[in-house]
């Protein structure tokens, strides 16, 4: 059996795992839209102007694909390599790169799924404003912007237990979310702060997001940022899947 | 004979402790072959060696000819998962075929439940299974892909009577059909059953490895247990391997043949009380393994 259609039964199964217990289906699906209508939705200055709102849902959706992938990759990760299935499925004769493309491909399934009620509320409920092809090149983009979370979580995940991982997302997403932008509009952020928060991904991507969505200047370092943060945290992560052998007690 | 696996000279630490030293051992093609040794003594740290899982720290392993941590040399291979570890809310028939999408010519998945006995399960979320149900859907997962070499790591334990026969009985009839099959195990019965070649292993190092005849005749113990005020007299009598003494003032003895042992007692004339008399576990039997110097030098080569 190739490769690719190895990653597909891999990909077909880990999504049957997660679908067989459908409140955590809900859980990914219905956090970014609360939030979305917590807030944004209340807030006419933002939420009544098209280009503010329409950031405002693209800031929503990286949020979302950011906690979606931290959360899958760190904790799922961290969890598997305590649990005896995960040694088995390295004795099949599968390469390894199979289960990280597998995994790829079943959170980024669950992500576009979380971002269709976000779009639909975005659009209803805001004056958020997006053409088809514009909503087709922010996937895109969103799917470049999601790598570095993705890679995060799988450094995260070979890194940590599974408590210490909880522990470490949770801090990572809550200063990716507020210091990048996804919460509270850069546009409110003194210049020092706006330094730093235009070094984190989560801000990177924001804006390289909004750029694909509303066109206007894109600052190279968000680009360039975007790809700086992809190329260290694979080295990481690649460096952690190498080492790993299962959950090692001292 | 053609050699499906081996380890040469593999010494495999974690932190400060050494889980096997300096072991070489060959898996040839047909047998069954038994590798028996109390809890840590490096039977699992061997297989997972074999099964890529690990990197021994020196020392080469071998599997197919080639690095076990290459995918390919593992397509013929077939482990068992931990009967804990199966993933709760997949079906019995979806693991199945999970499992089998990674050979080129998998079992049906329909014959393999028949061959296991859990064609009535097939629907069932294996969260769902009794222990032995997990047990033997695990060592089912083992041969779906008509592998050449089988790695069972204690297949049986917790399995009651019948459940534990009816898994030999399959593992037989999947040896029979062509599979070469290692097998640990920490129960001496276990081993009896299965085995042509066992090899024994504590403490890190291969102990014996030779016939299974041979290695029962060596690690089969009865222990003669009594209170005696001279129970180094006793312990200078033939037989006797080795003594411990009870908190209570009795004295264990560990002697191949019981009986002359308790001939050689009466006639010896030491005055002694409460003789009792019982087949020494398998544990007590490794630990005069271990201790004994003569023939517990490793004797690694096979012929």
């Amino acid at each position: 059996m190739s490769a690719t259609s190895l990653t597909l039964v891999h990909a077909k199964y880990s999504l049957l795992e997660t679908v067989r217990v459908p409140i955590a289906v809900i859980g990914t699906i219905v956090f970014p839209v609360l939030a979305l209508l917590f807030f944004v939705v209340p807030q006419r200055a933002v939420a009544g102007d098209p280009t503010y709102a329409t950031q405002a849902v693209v800031s929503m959706a990286v949020f979302s694909v950011m906690v979606g992938s931290l959360f899958s990759f760190g904790l799922g990760i961290a969890e598997n390599r305590e649990k005896p299935w995960d040694p088995y499925l390295r004795t099949l004769p599968a390469p390894g790169l199979t289960r990280i493309a597998a995994h790829i491909l079943a959170t980024g399934a669950m992500a576009v799924a979380a971002l269709i009620p976000l779009v639909v509320v975005g659009a209803l409920l805001t004056e958020a404003t997006a053409s088809p092809l514009q909503l087709l090149g922010g996937l895109g983009a969103i799917v470049l912007a999601a790598l570095p979370f993705m890679l995060a979580g799988i450094c995260i995940g070979y890194a940590f237990s599974t408590k210490a991982a909880i522990a470490v997302i949770q801090i990572v997403f809550f200063t990716l979310a507020f210091g990048g932008g996804l919460f509270l509009p850069p546009l409110l952020f003194p210049d020092w702060l706006n330094a730093i928060s235009q070094a984190l991904p989560s801000r990177q991507g924001r804006d390289f997001v909004i750029w694909a969505v509303q066109g206007g200047d894109l600052q190279p370092l968000s680009w360039l940022g975007l790809l700086g943060w992809i190329a260290v945290l694979l080295a990481v992560a690649l460096l952690l899947f190498r080492r790993d052998e299962g959950r090692r007690f001292r | 004979m053609t050699t499906l696996a081996s380890l040469s000279h593999v010494t495999r630490s974690f932190g400060d402790v050494t889980a096997l030293d300096d072991v070489s051992l060959d898996i040839g093609d047909g047998a069954i072959v038994g590798l028996l040794g109390p809890n840590g003594a490096g039977k699992s740290t061997m297989l997972s060696l074999l099964q890529g899982l690990r990197r021994p720290t020196s020392g080469t392993v071998e599997l197919f000819g080639g690095s076990p941590q290459n995918p390919r040399n593992r397509t013929r291979l077939g482990c068992t998962p931990q009967a804990t570890a199966l993933p709760d809310t997949l079906r019995v028939g979806e693991v199945v075929d999970f499992v089998g999408a990674h050979f080129a010519d998998p079992v049906p998945v329909g014959e393999l439940l028949d061959e296991f006995g859990l064609t009535e399960l097939a629907r069932k979320q294996t969260g769902a299974l009794s222990g032995g149900q997990k047990r033997r859907l695990s060592v089912a997962l083992a041969f779906v892909g008509r592998p050449e070499l089988v790695l069972l790591d204690e297949p049986t334990t917790g399995l009651d009577v019948d459940g534990r026969r009816a898994l030999w009985d399959a593992i037989r009839r999947q040896h029979d059909a062509g599979a070469t099959v290692v097998i640990t195990s920490h129960y001496l019965e276990e081993i009896e059953a299965l085995a042509e070649r066992v090899v024994v292993v504590a403490g890190g190092r291969v102990l014996e490895d030779d016939s299974l005849h041979n290695v029962l005749a060596r690690v089969s113990l009865r222990q003669v247990t009594v209170t005696t005020a001279e129970a180094d007299r006793v312990a200078a009598l033939p037989g006797v391997v080795r003594h411990t003494v009870a908190a209570s003032g009795a004295t264990t003895f560990y002697a191949g043949d019981s009986d002359a042992l308790i001939v050689e007692l009466v006639r010896s004339g030491i005055a002694f009380s409460d003789l009792a008399v019982r087949g020494a576990t398998l544990e007590e039997a490794f630990l005069t393994l271990t201790e004994t110097p003569s023939p517990t030098e490793p004797r690694l080569e096979h012929a």
